[in-house]
Protein backbone atom coordinates (compact mmCIF):
# COMPACT_ATOMS: atom_id res chain seq x y z
CA UNK A 1 0.00 0.00 0.00
CA UNK A 2 1.35 3.29 -0.57
CA UNK A 3 2.95 5.00 2.29
CA UNK A 4 1.72 8.18 0.83
CA UNK A 5 -1.83 6.92 1.69
CA UNK A 6 -1.02 5.78 5.26
CA UNK A 7 0.12 9.15 6.08
CA UNK A 8 -3.04 10.67 4.89
CA UNK A 9 -5.21 8.45 6.36
CA UNK A 10 -3.36 9.43 10.05
CA UNK A 11 -2.99 12.87 9.53
CA UNK A 12 -6.83 12.50 9.19
CA UNK A 13 -6.78 10.25 12.53
CA UNK A 14 -4.37 13.07 14.13
CA UNK A 15 -6.02 16.15 13.71
CA UNK A 16 -6.21 18.12 17.14
CA UNK A 17 -5.19 21.37 18.55
CA UNK A 18 -2.03 20.81 17.38
CA UNK A 19 -2.93 19.66 13.90
CA UNK A 20 -2.23 23.77 12.46
CA UNK A 21 1.88 23.06 13.34
CA UNK A 22 1.45 19.65 11.74
CA UNK A 23 -0.17 20.03 8.39
CA UNK A 24 -0.75 23.10 6.13
CA UNK A 25 -4.06 24.50 6.08
CA UNK A 26 -6.20 23.74 3.54
CA UNK A 27 -5.45 27.01 1.39
CA UNK A 28 -2.08 26.29 1.19
CA UNK A 29 -2.19 22.37 0.64
CA UNK A 30 -4.16 23.56 -2.75
CA UNK A 31 -1.82 26.28 -3.74
CA UNK A 32 0.49 24.05 -3.18
CA UNK A 33 -0.38 21.66 -5.81
CA UNK A 34 -1.87 23.77 -8.03
CA UNK A 35 1.92 25.27 -8.51
CA UNK A 36 2.79 22.29 -8.84
CA UNK A 37 1.23 21.13 -11.49
CA UNK A 38 1.35 24.04 -13.36
CA UNK A 39 5.09 24.01 -13.90
CA UNK A 40 4.20 20.29 -14.98
CA UNK A 41 1.53 21.54 -17.51
CA UNK A 42 3.96 24.16 -18.79
CA UNK A 43 7.34 22.25 -19.34
CA UNK A 44 4.96 18.67 -20.07
CA UNK A 45 1.79 18.41 -20.61
CA UNK A 46 1.40 21.40 -23.13
CA UNK A 47 4.54 20.26 -26.01
CA UNK A 48 3.22 16.78 -25.18
CA UNK A 49 -0.48 17.92 -26.11
CA UNK A 50 1.46 20.17 -29.16
CA UNK A 51 2.99 17.14 -30.80
CA UNK A 52 -0.75 15.56 -31.81
CA UNK A 53 -2.10 18.62 -32.27
CA UNK A 54 0.38 19.67 -34.18
CA UNK A 55 0.72 16.07 -36.29
CA UNK A 56 -3.57 16.32 -36.97
CA UNK A 57 -3.35 20.36 -37.91
CA UNK A 58 -3.26 19.11 -41.76
CA UNK A 59 -5.72 16.04 -40.93
CA UNK A 60 -6.00 12.70 -40.62
CA UNK A 61 -5.27 11.85 -44.60
CA UNK A 62 -2.25 13.72 -44.81
CA UNK A 63 -0.64 12.11 -41.46
CA UNK A 64 -0.65 8.59 -42.38
CA UNK A 65 0.04 9.95 -45.82
CA UNK A 66 3.50 11.24 -43.87
CA UNK A 67 3.54 8.26 -41.87
CA UNK A 68 3.44 5.75 -45.11
CA UNK A 69 5.92 7.42 -46.56
CA UNK A 70 8.92 5.12 -47.57
CA UNK A 71 11.31 7.54 -46.13
CA UNK A 72 9.56 7.19 -42.69
CA UNK A 73 8.90 3.43 -43.10
CA UNK A 74 12.90 3.20 -43.71
CA UNK A 75 13.30 5.03 -40.63
CA UNK A 76 11.25 3.20 -38.99
CA UNK A 77 12.79 0.22 -39.64
CA UNK A 78 16.09 1.26 -38.75
CA UNK A 79 15.24 2.10 -35.24
CA UNK A 80 13.58 -1.16 -34.75
CA UNK A 81 16.74 -2.49 -35.71
CA UNK A 82 18.92 -0.66 -33.88
CA UNK A 83 16.94 -1.45 -31.23
CA UNK A 84 16.76 -5.37 -31.66
CA UNK A 85 20.81 -5.52 -31.83
CA UNK A 86 21.22 -2.91 -28.91
CA UNK A 87 18.83 -4.21 -26.33
CA UNK A 88 20.01 -7.92 -25.98
CA UNK A 89 23.84 -6.81 -26.31
CA UNK A 90 22.90 -4.50 -22.95
CA UNK A 91 20.87 -7.55 -21.57
CA UNK A 92 23.80 -9.85 -21.60
CA UNK A 93 26.28 -7.47 -20.47
CA UNK A 94 23.94 -6.48 -17.62
CA UNK A 95 23.38 -9.84 -16.23
CA UNK A 96 26.70 -10.56 -16.49
CA UNK A 97 28.13 -7.42 -14.95
CA UNK A 98 25.49 -7.33 -12.04
CA UNK A 99 26.16 -11.04 -10.82
CA UNK A 100 29.61 -10.43 -10.90
CA UNK A 101 29.58 -7.34 -9.18
CA UNK A 102 26.33 -7.72 -6.86
CA UNK A 103 27.22 -11.54 -5.63
CA UNK A 104 30.99 -11.32 -4.93
CA UNK A 105 33.19 -9.19 -2.95
CA UNK A 106 36.73 -7.96 -5.15
CA UNK A 107 38.86 -5.29 -5.14
CA UNK A 108 38.07 -2.38 -7.42
CA UNK A 109 34.17 -3.16 -7.62
CA UNK A 110 33.64 0.57 -6.68
CA UNK A 111 35.63 1.41 -9.73
CA UNK A 112 33.81 -0.82 -12.04
CA UNK A 113 30.50 0.39 -11.11
CA UNK A 114 30.85 3.72 -11.27
CA UNK A 115 32.73 3.26 -14.65
CA UNK A 116 29.63 1.22 -15.67
CA UNK A 117 27.37 4.94 -15.39
CA UNK A 118 30.23 6.84 -17.18
CA UNK A 119 27.95 6.70 -20.31
CA UNK A 120 25.24 8.71 -18.76
CA UNK A 121 27.28 11.71 -18.15
CA UNK A 122 29.31 12.03 -21.55
CA UNK A 123 27.61 14.34 -23.47
CA UNK A 124 25.43 12.35 -26.55
CA UNK A 125 27.39 14.37 -29.07
CA UNK A 126 30.89 13.60 -27.62
CA UNK A 127 29.25 9.94 -27.80
CA UNK A 128 28.94 9.66 -31.17
CA UNK A 129 31.72 11.24 -31.87
CA UNK A 130 34.70 9.45 -30.02
CA UNK A 131 33.09 6.86 -32.87
CA UNK A 132 34.24 9.16 -35.34
CA UNK A 133 37.14 9.57 -34.34
CA UNK A 134 38.14 5.60 -34.29
CA UNK A 135 35.96 3.94 -36.93
CA UNK A 136 35.88 7.87 -39.27
CA UNK A 137 38.15 8.55 -42.48
CA UNK A 138 40.41 10.39 -40.11
CA UNK A 139 40.29 8.03 -37.34
CA UNK A 140 42.79 5.61 -35.67
CA UNK A 141 41.31 2.68 -38.23
CA UNK A 142 39.92 4.64 -40.97
CA UNK A 143 42.38 4.19 -43.18
CA UNK A 144 42.24 0.27 -42.47
CA UNK A 145 39.12 0.29 -42.60
CA UNK A 146 38.74 2.28 -46.27
CA UNK A 147 41.16 -0.38 -47.24
CA UNK A 148 39.00 -3.27 -46.49
CA UNK A 149 36.22 -1.57 -47.55
CA UNK A 150 34.35 -1.52 -44.30
CA UNK A 151 32.04 1.26 -43.87
CA UNK A 152 31.16 2.12 -40.06
CA UNK A 153 30.67 5.81 -39.64
CA UNK A 154 27.74 7.03 -41.60
CA UNK A 155 26.59 3.45 -41.61
CA UNK A 156 24.30 1.42 -40.03
CA UNK A 157 27.18 -0.17 -37.39
CA UNK A 158 28.27 3.57 -36.20
CA UNK A 159 24.48 3.88 -35.50
CA UNK A 160 24.50 0.41 -33.47
CA UNK A 161 27.77 1.67 -32.00
CA UNK A 162 26.51 4.85 -30.49
CA UNK A 163 22.92 3.22 -29.21
CA UNK A 164 25.16 0.90 -27.49
CA UNK A 165 27.20 3.39 -25.76
CA UNK A 166 24.61 5.65 -24.39
CA UNK A 167 22.09 2.84 -23.76
CA UNK A 168 25.48 0.99 -22.04
CA UNK A 169 24.07 1.39 -18.30
CA UNK A 170 20.38 0.83 -17.96
CA UNK A 171 20.13 -2.35 -17.57
CA UNK A 172 23.24 -3.21 -15.25
CA UNK A 173 22.54 -0.57 -12.92
CA UNK A 174 18.67 -1.16 -12.51
CA UNK A 175 20.11 -5.20 -11.77
CA UNK A 176 22.92 -4.18 -9.45
CA UNK A 177 21.27 -3.29 -6.51
CA UNK A 178 18.05 -5.52 -6.84
CA UNK A 179 20.65 -8.44 -6.72
CA UNK A 180 22.83 -6.96 -3.94
CA UNK A 181 19.51 -6.40 -1.42
CA UNK A 182 18.77 -9.99 -2.49
CA UNK A 183 21.86 -11.66 -1.09
CA UNK A 184 23.62 -14.82 -2.22
CA UNK A 185 21.45 -16.91 0.19
CA UNK A 186 19.19 -18.48 -2.06
CA UNK A 187 21.35 -19.33 -4.67
CA UNK A 188 23.84 -20.83 -2.24
CA UNK A 189 21.35 -23.02 -0.87
CA UNK A 190 20.44 -24.12 -4.63
CA UNK A 191 24.08 -25.24 -4.85
CA UNK A 192 23.87 -27.25 -1.63
CA UNK A 193 21.30 -28.60 -2.46
CA UNK A 194 22.81 -29.67 -6.01
CA UNK A 195 21.99 -27.29 -8.32
CA UNK A 196 24.13 -26.39 -11.46
CA UNK A 197 25.21 -23.38 -12.15
CA UNK A 198 22.99 -23.06 -15.04
CA UNK A 199 20.14 -24.49 -13.05
CA UNK A 200 20.59 -22.24 -10.05
CA UNK A 201 20.69 -18.83 -12.61
CA UNK A 202 17.79 -20.27 -14.52
CA UNK A 203 15.61 -21.33 -11.39
CA UNK A 204 16.73 -18.68 -8.37
CA UNK A 205 18.34 -15.71 -9.67
CA UNK A 206 16.40 -14.68 -12.77
CA UNK A 207 12.89 -15.56 -11.10
CA UNK A 208 14.22 -13.33 -8.51
CA UNK A 209 15.26 -10.21 -10.72
CA UNK A 210 12.74 -10.68 -13.69
CA UNK A 211 10.98 -7.61 -13.03
CA UNK A 212 13.53 -4.94 -12.34
CA UNK A 213 15.30 -7.13 -15.64
CA UNK A 214 12.11 -5.96 -17.72
CA UNK A 215 12.31 -2.58 -16.36
CA UNK A 216 15.72 -2.19 -16.99
CA UNK A 217 14.57 -3.43 -20.83
CA UNK A 218 12.33 -0.83 -20.83
CA UNK A 219 14.24 2.10 -19.94
CA UNK A 220 16.87 0.58 -22.48
CA UNK A 221 14.48 0.12 -25.73
CA UNK A 222 13.58 3.31 -25.03
CA UNK A 223 16.82 5.26 -25.24
CA UNK A 224 17.57 3.21 -27.83
CA UNK A 225 14.93 3.96 -30.14
CA UNK A 226 15.25 8.09 -28.97
CA UNK A 227 18.48 8.81 -28.75
CA UNK A 228 19.02 11.68 -31.03
CA UNK A 229 22.36 13.38 -30.67
CA UNK A 230 25.27 10.50 -30.58
CA UNK A 231 23.38 9.16 -33.52
CA UNK A 232 22.98 11.62 -35.16
CA UNK A 233 26.80 12.79 -35.33
CA UNK A 234 27.99 9.10 -36.72
CA UNK A 235 24.64 8.80 -39.24
CA UNK A 236 25.49 11.04 -42.29
CA UNK A 237 21.86 11.41 -42.52
CA UNK A 238 21.20 10.08 -45.81
CA UNK A 239 17.45 9.43 -46.58
CA UNK A 240 15.96 6.35 -46.46
CA UNK A 241 19.53 4.27 -45.67
CA UNK A 242 20.97 6.06 -42.30
CA UNK A 243 17.96 7.91 -40.59
CA UNK A 244 16.41 6.73 -37.70
CA UNK A 245 13.18 8.03 -36.68
CA UNK A 246 14.24 11.10 -34.35
CA UNK A 247 16.48 12.14 -37.13
CA UNK A 248 13.26 11.58 -39.48
CA UNK A 249 12.02 13.95 -37.68
CA UNK A 250 14.70 16.42 -37.55
CA UNK A 251 15.15 16.60 -41.52
CA UNK A 252 11.31 16.84 -42.26
CA UNK A 253 11.30 19.38 -39.58
CA UNK A 254 14.49 21.15 -41.47
CA UNK A 255 12.61 21.41 -44.34
CA UNK A 256 9.69 23.15 -43.24
CA UNK A 257 7.66 20.24 -43.74
CA UNK A 258 6.43 20.90 -39.95
CA UNK A 259 3.03 18.55 -40.24
CA UNK A 260 4.77 15.57 -41.19
CA UNK A 261 8.29 16.04 -38.90
CA UNK A 262 5.02 16.15 -36.05
CA UNK A 263 3.54 13.17 -37.76
CA UNK A 264 6.82 11.13 -36.79
CA UNK A 265 7.30 12.93 -33.77
CA UNK A 266 3.31 11.87 -32.27
CA UNK A 267 4.86 8.23 -33.20
CA UNK A 268 7.65 8.54 -31.06
CA UNK A 269 5.47 10.45 -28.12
CA UNK A 270 3.03 7.64 -28.27
CA UNK A 271 6.16 5.16 -27.75
CA UNK A 272 6.87 6.85 -24.97
CA UNK A 273 3.42 7.07 -23.28
CA UNK A 274 3.55 3.22 -23.54
CA UNK A 275 6.83 3.19 -22.24
CA UNK A 276 5.90 4.87 -19.29
CA UNK A 277 2.48 2.30 -18.90
CA UNK A 278 5.15 -0.26 -19.22
CA UNK A 279 7.22 1.04 -16.28
CA UNK A 280 4.69 1.82 -13.80
CA UNK A 281 3.30 -1.75 -14.49
CA UNK A 282 6.87 -3.40 -13.91
CA UNK A 283 7.63 -0.65 -10.79
CA UNK A 284 4.21 -2.27 -9.19
CA UNK A 285 5.11 -5.96 -9.77
CA UNK A 286 9.29 -4.80 -8.00
CA UNK A 287 7.24 -3.00 -5.17
CA UNK A 288 4.81 -5.77 -4.51
CA UNK A 289 8.22 -8.50 -4.73
CA UNK A 290 9.85 -6.50 -2.11
CA UNK A 291 7.18 -6.54 0.12
CA UNK A 292 6.41 -10.10 -0.55
CA UNK A 293 10.11 -10.91 0.49
CA UNK A 294 10.21 -9.09 3.90
CA UNK B 1 37.27 -23.45 -8.55
CA UNK B 2 39.80 -20.94 -8.79
CA UNK B 3 39.92 -18.40 -6.06
CA UNK B 4 41.33 -14.66 -7.40
CA UNK B 5 44.38 -13.76 -5.26
CA UNK B 6 41.81 -9.94 -5.62
CA UNK B 7 38.45 -11.47 -4.17
CA UNK B 8 36.75 -13.08 -1.27
CA UNK B 9 36.35 -16.41 -1.59
CA UNK B 10 32.92 -17.46 -2.47
CA UNK B 11 30.47 -20.77 -3.11
CA UNK B 12 28.78 -19.23 -6.21
CA UNK B 13 29.88 -20.09 -9.72
CA UNK B 14 30.81 -17.82 -12.62
CA UNK B 15 33.08 -14.90 -11.41
CA UNK B 16 35.74 -15.57 -13.63
CA UNK B 17 33.12 -15.59 -16.79
CA UNK B 18 31.30 -12.55 -16.13
CA UNK B 19 34.02 -10.54 -14.68
CA UNK B 20 35.55 -11.08 -17.96
CA UNK B 21 32.55 -10.53 -20.30
CA UNK B 22 31.92 -7.04 -17.91
CA UNK B 23 35.25 -6.57 -18.18
CA UNK B 24 36.24 -6.82 -22.09
CA UNK B 25 32.42 -5.15 -23.31
CA UNK B 26 32.75 -1.96 -21.12
CA UNK B 27 36.47 -1.62 -22.63
CA UNK B 28 35.24 -1.92 -25.96
CA UNK B 29 32.31 0.02 -25.90
CA UNK B 30 33.60 2.55 -23.69
CA UNK B 31 37.08 2.59 -22.48
CA UNK B 32 38.88 2.49 -25.17
CA UNK B 33 37.00 4.80 -27.41
CA UNK B 34 36.96 7.85 -25.35
CA UNK B 35 40.30 7.18 -24.28
CA UNK B 36 41.61 7.51 -27.90
CA UNK B 37 39.91 10.41 -27.69
CA UNK B 38 42.20 11.93 -24.84
CA UNK B 39 45.09 10.17 -27.57
CA UNK B 40 43.78 12.54 -30.22
CA UNK B 41 44.05 15.47 -28.27
CA UNK B 42 47.71 14.34 -27.52
CA UNK B 43 48.45 14.65 -31.02
CA UNK B 44 47.39 18.43 -31.33
CA UNK B 45 49.54 21.22 -30.93
CA UNK B 46 49.11 22.68 -27.47
CA UNK B 47 48.81 26.48 -29.15
CA UNK B 48 46.64 25.27 -31.39
CA UNK B 49 44.22 23.61 -28.43
CA UNK B 50 44.48 26.73 -26.44
CA UNK B 51 43.35 28.97 -29.33
CA UNK B 52 40.11 26.56 -30.37
CA UNK B 53 39.05 26.16 -26.38
CA UNK B 54 39.35 29.65 -25.72
CA UNK B 55 37.87 31.39 -29.31
CA UNK B 56 35.65 34.19 -28.10
CA UNK B 57 32.60 32.09 -30.06
CA UNK B 58 33.36 29.00 -27.82
CA UNK B 59 33.63 31.35 -24.64
CA UNK B 60 30.19 32.49 -25.39
CA UNK B 61 28.93 29.18 -25.63
CA UNK B 62 30.60 28.54 -21.90
CA UNK B 63 28.73 30.96 -20.29
CA UNK B 64 25.32 30.38 -21.92
CA UNK B 65 25.49 26.21 -21.53
CA UNK B 66 26.82 26.57 -17.91
CA UNK B 67 24.45 29.96 -16.91
CA UNK B 68 21.56 28.12 -18.49
CA UNK B 69 22.04 24.43 -17.22
CA UNK B 70 22.85 25.99 -13.52
CA UNK B 71 19.52 27.94 -13.78
CA UNK B 72 17.53 25.29 -15.30
CA UNK B 73 19.07 23.06 -12.34
CA UNK B 74 17.76 25.31 -9.94
CA UNK B 75 14.92 25.83 -11.21
CA UNK B 76 14.23 22.10 -11.30
CA UNK B 77 15.63 22.26 -7.75
CA UNK B 78 12.89 24.22 -6.37
CA UNK B 79 10.34 22.93 -8.13
CA UNK B 80 11.25 19.60 -8.66
CA UNK B 81 11.54 19.71 -4.41
CA UNK B 82 7.45 21.43 -4.67
CA UNK B 83 6.88 18.18 -6.74
CA UNK B 84 7.80 15.53 -4.86
CA UNK B 85 6.26 17.61 -1.67
CA UNK B 86 2.87 17.32 -3.29
CA UNK B 87 3.20 14.05 -4.47
CA UNK B 88 4.18 12.02 -1.51
CA UNK B 89 2.16 14.56 1.31
CA UNK B 90 -0.59 15.73 -0.68
CA UNK B 91 -3.32 12.97 -2.38
CA UNK B 92 -5.42 14.58 -4.88
CA UNK B 93 -7.50 12.70 -7.80
CA UNK B 94 -5.03 11.60 -10.68
CA UNK B 95 -1.74 11.39 -8.57
CA UNK B 96 -0.29 8.34 -10.09
CA UNK B 97 -0.69 8.96 -13.59
CA UNK B 98 1.17 12.77 -12.58
CA UNK B 99 3.99 10.69 -10.70
CA UNK B 100 4.00 8.51 -13.97
CA UNK B 101 4.43 11.45 -16.23
CA UNK B 102 7.33 13.27 -14.50
CA UNK B 103 9.62 10.37 -16.00
CA UNK B 104 8.18 12.08 -19.56
CA UNK B 105 11.55 13.42 -20.57
CA UNK B 106 13.78 10.14 -20.14
CA UNK B 107 11.08 8.49 -22.52
CA UNK B 108 10.31 10.97 -24.89
CA UNK B 109 13.12 11.07 -27.65
CA UNK B 110 14.80 14.59 -27.40
CA UNK B 111 14.17 15.20 -31.13
CA UNK B 112 10.76 15.11 -30.86
CA UNK B 113 10.78 17.37 -27.08
CA UNK B 114 12.87 19.83 -28.92
CA UNK B 115 10.53 20.38 -31.98
CA UNK B 116 7.45 20.40 -29.83
CA UNK B 117 8.99 23.28 -27.25
CA UNK B 118 10.01 25.19 -30.43
CA UNK B 119 6.12 25.04 -31.54
CA UNK B 120 4.98 25.64 -27.98
CA UNK B 121 6.98 28.38 -26.72
CA UNK B 122 7.38 30.60 -30.30
CA UNK B 123 5.74 33.63 -30.55
CA UNK B 124 2.56 32.36 -31.97
CA UNK B 125 2.56 29.16 -29.41
CA UNK B 126 0.11 28.06 -27.14
CA UNK B 127 2.65 29.67 -24.39
CA UNK B 128 4.64 31.74 -26.17
CA UNK B 129 1.67 34.14 -27.54
CA UNK B 130 1.26 35.20 -24.19
CA UNK B 131 4.79 36.25 -23.70
CA UNK B 132 5.08 37.88 -26.67
CA UNK B 133 2.96 41.10 -26.01
CA UNK B 134 5.85 41.61 -22.87
CA UNK B 135 7.98 41.78 -25.13
CA UNK B 136 9.43 38.43 -24.22
CA UNK B 137 11.12 36.17 -26.73
CA UNK B 138 11.19 32.51 -25.21
CA UNK B 139 11.94 30.48 -28.66
CA UNK B 140 15.29 30.78 -31.12
CA UNK B 141 16.86 32.52 -28.08
CA UNK B 142 18.81 32.10 -24.95
CA UNK B 143 15.50 31.92 -22.50
CA UNK B 144 14.71 29.03 -25.21
CA UNK B 145 17.87 27.12 -24.12
CA UNK B 146 16.95 27.53 -20.68
CA UNK B 147 12.93 26.14 -21.54
CA UNK B 148 14.76 22.69 -23.41
CA UNK B 149 17.25 22.40 -20.33
CA UNK B 150 14.34 22.80 -17.64
CA UNK B 151 12.20 20.02 -19.61
CA UNK B 152 15.19 17.16 -19.47
CA UNK B 153 16.18 17.99 -16.18
CA UNK B 154 13.10 18.22 -14.83
CA UNK B 155 12.79 14.25 -13.61
CA UNK B 156 15.98 14.44 -11.67
CA UNK B 157 15.41 16.32 -8.70
CA UNK B 158 11.91 15.10 -7.86
CA UNK B 159 13.30 11.09 -8.29
CA UNK B 160 16.02 12.18 -5.77
CA UNK B 161 13.48 13.34 -3.35
CA UNK B 162 10.78 11.68 -3.66
CA UNK B 163 11.86 8.34 -2.07
CA UNK B 164 13.36 10.20 1.18
CA UNK B 165 10.58 12.34 1.93
CA UNK B 166 8.36 8.89 1.82
CA UNK B 167 11.07 7.29 4.35
CA UNK B 168 10.94 10.45 6.36
CA UNK B 169 9.44 10.22 9.76
CA UNK B 170 6.43 12.14 10.40
CA UNK B 171 7.47 11.98 14.67
CA UNK B 172 10.35 14.15 13.98
CA UNK B 173 7.85 17.00 12.27
CA UNK B 174 5.48 15.98 15.37
CA UNK B 175 8.41 16.28 17.68
CA UNK B 176 9.15 19.66 16.32
CA UNK B 177 5.20 21.17 16.24
CA UNK B 178 5.25 19.81 20.17
CA UNK B 179 8.35 21.82 21.16
CA UNK B 180 6.25 25.13 19.62
CA UNK B 181 7.56 25.41 16.50
CA UNK B 182 6.00 26.81 13.32
CA UNK B 183 4.90 25.16 10.32
CA UNK B 184 7.31 27.03 8.22
CA UNK B 185 10.35 26.64 11.25
CA UNK B 186 9.62 22.93 11.03
CA UNK B 187 9.94 22.94 7.38
CA UNK B 188 13.32 24.57 7.46
CA UNK B 189 14.97 23.57 10.33
CA UNK B 190 13.73 19.63 10.13
CA UNK B 191 12.35 18.75 6.84
CA UNK B 192 15.06 20.61 4.53
CA UNK B 193 18.36 19.60 6.35
CA UNK B 194 16.96 15.81 6.01
CA UNK B 195 16.25 16.36 2.22
CA UNK B 196 19.34 18.58 1.84
CA UNK B 197 21.73 15.64 0.30
CA UNK B 198 19.02 14.27 -1.85
CA UNK B 199 18.10 17.49 -3.36
CA UNK B 200 21.92 18.28 -4.09
CA UNK B 201 22.33 15.16 -5.74
CA UNK B 202 19.47 16.05 -8.13
CA UNK B 203 20.63 19.36 -8.66
CA UNK B 204 23.82 17.71 -9.67
CA UNK B 205 22.46 14.95 -11.93
CA UNK B 206 19.84 17.74 -13.80
CA UNK B 207 22.83 20.16 -14.23
CA UNK B 208 25.35 17.60 -15.56
CA UNK B 209 22.54 15.79 -17.83
CA UNK B 210 21.91 19.79 -19.33
CA UNK B 211 25.69 20.56 -19.97
CA UNK B 212 25.54 18.01 -22.84
CA UNK B 213 22.22 18.30 -23.92
CA UNK B 214 22.16 18.49 -27.52
CA UNK B 215 18.61 17.39 -29.19
CA UNK B 216 16.30 19.23 -27.44
CA UNK B 217 18.36 22.45 -27.26
CA UNK B 218 19.02 23.25 -31.06
CA UNK B 219 15.46 23.25 -31.91
CA UNK B 220 14.18 26.23 -29.66
CA UNK B 221 17.31 27.77 -29.40
CA UNK B 222 17.98 29.77 -32.92
CA UNK B 223 21.54 28.70 -32.83
CA UNK B 224 22.91 31.97 -32.98
CA UNK B 225 26.82 32.84 -33.02
CA UNK B 226 28.00 34.53 -29.82
CA UNK B 227 24.65 34.66 -28.29
CA UNK B 228 22.26 31.30 -28.34
CA UNK B 229 25.28 28.56 -29.01
CA UNK B 230 25.49 25.68 -26.69
CA UNK B 231 28.82 24.22 -26.41
CA UNK B 232 27.32 20.58 -28.23
CA UNK B 233 26.63 22.68 -31.15
CA UNK B 234 29.76 24.11 -31.94
CA UNK B 235 31.28 20.46 -31.58
CA UNK B 236 28.81 19.25 -34.68
CA UNK B 237 29.31 22.81 -36.62
CA UNK B 238 32.92 22.25 -36.25
CA UNK B 239 32.87 18.29 -37.10
CA UNK B 240 30.45 18.92 -40.11
CA UNK B 241 33.49 21.51 -41.20
CA UNK B 242 35.51 18.53 -41.15
CA UNK B 243 37.24 20.11 -38.28
CA UNK B 244 38.29 16.94 -36.69
CA UNK B 245 41.05 18.73 -33.90
CA UNK B 246 38.55 21.50 -33.20
CA UNK B 247 35.66 18.85 -32.68
CA UNK B 248 37.76 16.92 -30.37
CA UNK B 249 39.48 19.71 -28.51
CA UNK B 250 35.89 21.08 -27.35
CA UNK B 251 34.70 17.26 -26.64
CA UNK B 252 37.77 16.94 -24.57
CA UNK B 253 36.52 20.09 -22.24
CA UNK B 254 32.92 18.74 -22.14
CA UNK B 255 34.90 15.55 -21.32
CA UNK B 256 36.81 16.90 -18.41
CA UNK B 257 33.60 18.70 -17.48
CA UNK B 258 31.32 15.50 -17.13
CA UNK B 259 34.01 13.71 -15.13
CA UNK B 260 34.20 16.51 -12.66
CA UNK B 261 30.23 16.51 -12.41
CA UNK B 262 30.47 12.56 -11.93
CA UNK B 263 32.60 12.97 -9.12
CA UNK B 264 30.83 15.20 -7.88
CA UNK B 265 27.46 13.22 -8.00
CA UNK B 266 29.67 9.95 -6.54
CA UNK B 267 30.41 12.61 -3.73
CA UNK B 268 27.04 12.90 -2.97
CA UNK B 269 25.78 9.83 -3.04
CA UNK B 270 27.87 8.55 -1.20
CA UNK B 271 27.50 10.92 1.88
CA UNK B 272 23.90 10.29 1.50
CA UNK B 273 23.77 6.66 1.58
CA UNK B 274 25.66 6.40 4.34
CA UNK B 275 23.18 8.68 6.07
CA UNK B 276 20.62 6.72 4.84
CA UNK B 277 22.26 3.79 5.76
CA UNK B 278 22.92 4.72 9.35
CA UNK B 279 19.15 5.72 9.97
CA UNK B 280 18.04 2.64 8.04
CA UNK B 281 20.18 0.46 10.76
CA UNK B 282 19.14 2.16 13.93
CA UNK B 283 15.51 2.36 12.51
CA UNK B 284 15.74 -1.46 11.80
CA UNK B 285 13.91 -0.68 8.25
CA UNK B 286 13.70 -3.09 5.91
CA UNK B 287 15.76 -3.50 3.04
CA UNK B 288 17.24 -0.92 1.18
CA UNK B 289 16.12 -1.97 -2.79
CA UNK B 290 16.57 0.50 -5.59
CA UNK B 291 17.88 3.15 -3.37
CA UNK B 292 20.48 5.72 -3.56
CA UNK B 293 22.28 3.85 -6.93
CA UNK B 294 19.20 4.12 -9.24
CA UNK B 295 18.70 7.85 -8.88
CA UNK B 296 19.56 9.24 -12.91
CA UNK B 297 16.21 7.13 -14.34
CA UNK B 298 14.14 6.11 -11.68
CA UNK B 299 12.73 6.28 -7.76
CA UNK B 300 13.65 3.64 -6.04
CA UNK B 301 11.49 0.97 -4.92
CA UNK B 302 8.80 2.56 -2.03
CA UNK B 303 8.21 1.03 1.04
Amino acid sequence: MSRAGTIARTARHARSDTARHRAEPRALRRGLTAAALAFLGLFLVVPLVAVFQEALSKGLHFYFTSLADPDARAALVLTLTVAIIAVPANVVFGLAASWAIAKFEFRGKALLTTLIDLPFSVSPVVSGLVYVLLFGAQGWFGPWLAAHDVQIVFAVPGIVLATLFVTFPFVARELIPLMQAQGNEEEEAARVLGASAWQMWRRVTLPNVKWGLLYGVILCNARAMGEFGAVSVVSGHIRGQTDTMPLAVEILYNDYNFAAAFALASVLALIALVTLGLKLMAERRLQADALARR
Amino acid sequence: MATFGFRKASALPGFGVTLGITVAYLSLVVLIPLASTFLKTATLDGERFIAVVTAPRVLAAYRLTFGAAGLAALLNAGFGMLLAWVLVRYPFPGRRIVDALVDLPFALPTSVAGISLAAVYAENGWIGRWFAPLGVKIAFGPLGVLVALTFIGLPFVVRTVQPVLEDFEREQEEAAACLGATRAQTFVRVVLPALAPALATGFALAFARALGEYGSVIFIAGNIPMKSEVISLLVVTKLEQYDYAGATALAVVMLVASFVMLFVINALQWRWQRRMNAKRVVNKKGSAIGRGRDLGTEKGVSQ
